[in-house]
């Protein structure tokens, strides 16, 4: 029986697999931001450990920083701190960091893969969740705590159990107004978001092969939102193509070599998974989420579904969220009149989501009624949407393009939406209080999004393109 | 933060909700620390405190009649932001078991980490605790680590449940992974000579 492509990147790193204790797995690279690593320096410290492998650790700054004014020292005295910590800390470790004026500061996991620091059939963590989005370069890519962080810190290695296996393959081609968040919004309405819990996920077929790589990045992104620990693509021309030439990737011979062996990693045709979901590109409909949770979603012309369509002990928890959302069951959320519309966050703040927003909403003006933030995921999409003249497209269309980091996803920073306010987000979480206190959420893609700062209500943006 | 973990007989806080996200556990907002203390105070805070932070009078922490150091809750639990501040901030408000009937992966190991027992149930037996508790609020509930079964002391009802062997011995005896990871070194210089790539 052939292997899959998880788990020949998985028993590659193993390092030790003594009876009784879980996997001891090398990380080939470690991603750390401010939030979740200064207890584990801290931890360092304590044990009087230094870090293990300092070059294969690489810092940036995101989830708390300003969007405005990033010249500036950071306002709010907690998150400066913070941040001035990371900074401390990468230095007293030996660490290199991207921090707030670098120019390849941003969202780490926007700048991982532009950074051509993410490679096929590496071992990638990172103390986020969405540390998912770099298995779309056929990575073995996943989240983990702060005690974690402090285990790859001290010993470039990792305790895990080895998840299951599971392969999603989405059929056909998408059909017009139909983009890679819609896939992934459709696979977790479908599942819910725990349908993943304790897999690792392939996602294969047609519609997947067909995506850029940033478009990939999106699906990967959201492996987490049905609860799988990350999500891989097998790598192909398209990751090639994409990862040639990026500041940090390999060169020359080394290239060849790497190149060589990247095209073996792919999953044998007689590898058998622990779950094959299959789905058809052409049932896919642009989506949106109306609960609290991301399997809360439906396509953006459906209803919010009646009681009675919920299992008994399910309705508790879908009327508690119905409820926070102010939205009644059985109703249609087309025509809901929105109030923010926030594009960015790890999930879609890369060029080709501005490119897609910038060529939809050119000669458009957004609607009176809604406030409309875009941030960029890095300093690098900045720079490139500025020099392809997307930032007066904005501009002209009344929307804010600020700058890089986590923002309006988890609103560490100042970028909350108020109370109350409905805010269509390209972003992966709509739990309560996500994007502020009482703040309400609906997610979508970055067209979806677009549209709905155009029109100021949620529209189906297939009537517009 | 307490090790060693010894066999529990404690009362239940009950929170029959599902998909609890770790942003509900802990919002966002308070993550700005930079030690591992004080996040109890901010347990749960959009849930038991309002905007002008008066504490809601309809939710389980704020009502007196449900103490203990067992949190039970719907199935789903933890799921969302791999946020450590959230097993921190249950272990500081001074939980030591959750119970439910499933756990996201992530919240799992952080709690492990933090020597936090999750106990995983049956569907069946976490409502059995529910009933329990909303018939008489101060039903005892023991944890038995060591002999790996939760029983609802009233009824003598009782489930198995499972842990691996090497985090069971580490929550009985308090050691970390990282204890165990430092003493791979020679494994791990060993391993690093056999990869030609960083990958």
């Amino acid at each position: 029986m052939g292997n899959t492509l998880f788990d020949k990147i998985w028993d590659g790193h193993i390092v030790a697999s003594r009876s009784g204790h879980p996997d001891a797995v090398y990380i080939n690279t470690h991603f750390i931001h401010e939030v979740t690593s200064p207890q584990a320096f801290d931890g360092l410290r304590k044990r009087g450990v230094p870090v293990f492998r300092p070059g294969k650790t690489r810092a940036t700054a995101d989830h708390n920083v300003p969007t405005l004014d990033q010249h500036l020292p950071i306002k709010e005295a907690l998150s400066r701190k913070q941040v001035e910590m990371l900074t401390a800390n990468t230095a007293e470790f030996g660490v290199e960091l991207y921090g707030l004026g670098h120019p390849y500061q941003g969202i780490v996991h926007v700048i991982g893969p532009e950074l051509g620091i993410t490679l096929p059939g590496m071992t990638i963590v990172c103390g986020d969740s969405h540390t998912s989005t770099h298995g779309a370069f056929g990575a073995v890519a996943f989240g983990i705590g702060t005690s974690e962080v402090e285990q790859v810190l001290a010993t470039q290695c990792i305790l895990q159990y080895k998840p299951k296996r599971m392969r999603i393959t989405v059929n056909g081609q998408l059909k017009k107004g139909v983009v890679s968040k819609d896939i992934i919004l459709y696979i977790i309405s479908k599942i819910s978001a725990a349908g993943g819990t304790g897999y690792f996920v392939e996602y294969a077929g047609e519609a997947i092969r067909s995506l850029s790589m940033e478009a990939r990045m999106t699906i990967c992104n959201m492996s987490i939102e049905m609860g799988a620990r990350g999500g891989l693509i097998a790598p192909d021309e398209t990751t090639f193509e994409y990862i040639k030439g990026r500041e940090f990737a390999p060169r020359g011979e080394e290239w060849d070599k790497s190149l060589a062996f990247w095209k073996t990693l792919r999953t044998d045709d007689d590898a058998v998974f622990d779950s094959e979901l299959v789905f058809d590109a052409a049932d896919i409909e642009p989506q949106i989420t109306y609960g609290t949770n991301p399997g809360m979603g439906m396509g953006v012309t459906g209803n919010i579904p009646a009681l009675a369509e919920i299992e008994e002990k399910e309705q508790l928890s879908f009327s508690k969220s119905l409820q926070y959302m102010d939205l009644q069951p059985g109703t249609q959320l087309l025509g809901k009149k929105v109030d923010y519309v926030f594009i960015g966050s790890c999930t879609n703040s890369r060029i080709e989501d501005l490119r897609m927003v910038a060529e939809f909403v050119k000669g458009k003006k957004k609607s009176d009624d809604v406030t409309v933030w875009i941030v960029p995921g890095s300093k690098q999409v900045e720079a490139q949407a500025i020099a392809e003249g997307i930032d007066k497209i904005f501009e002209d269309a009344g929307f804010q393009l600020r700058q890089p980091g986590c923002s309006a996803c988890l609103a560490m920073n100042e970028d909350k939406i108020p109370a109350g306010k409905y805010c269509v987000a390209t972003s992966n979480r709509n739990f309560e209080g996500r994007q502020g206190p009482n703040a309400r959420t609906f997610l979508a893609s970055p067209l979806t999004a677009a549209a709905a700062a155009i029109t100021g209500k949620v529209t189906d943006v297939r009537a517009m393109i | 933060m307490d090790k060693k973990f010894a066999n529990l007989v404690s009362s239940v806080v009950p929170l029959p909700i599902e998909n609890i996200d770790t942003d509900q556990i802990i919002p966002a907002r308070f993550l700005k620390a930079t030690t591992r203390e004080g996040f109890g105070e901010n347990l749960f805070r959009d849930w038991r405190f309002d905007e002008n932070n008066e504490p809601k009078a309809d939710f389980v922490l704020n009502n007196e009649t449900y103490k203990g150091r067992i949190l039970v809750a719907g199935k789903n639990f933890g799921c969302g932001s791999s946020r450590e501040h959230a097993a921190w901030a249950i272990g500081d408000f001074g939980f030591k078991v959750v119970v439910s009937s499933f756990f996201a992966d992530i919240f799992k190991n952080n709690a492990l980490n933090n020597f936090i027992l999750p106990v995983q149930v049956s569907e069946d037996f976490l409502a059995k605790i529910f009933r329990a508790v909303e018939k008489v609020p101060t039903t005892a509930i023991e944890v038995n680590l060591e002999e790996q079964f939760i029983e609802i002391k009233a009824t003598g009802e009782k489930e198995h449940f499972d842990i691996n062997p090497y985090k069971k011995t580490c929550l009985l005896n308090g050691y970390d992974d990282i204890d165990y990871l430092l003493s791979l070194r020679n494994e791990i210089e060993a391993y690093e000579t056999t990869r030609p790539f960083n990958f």
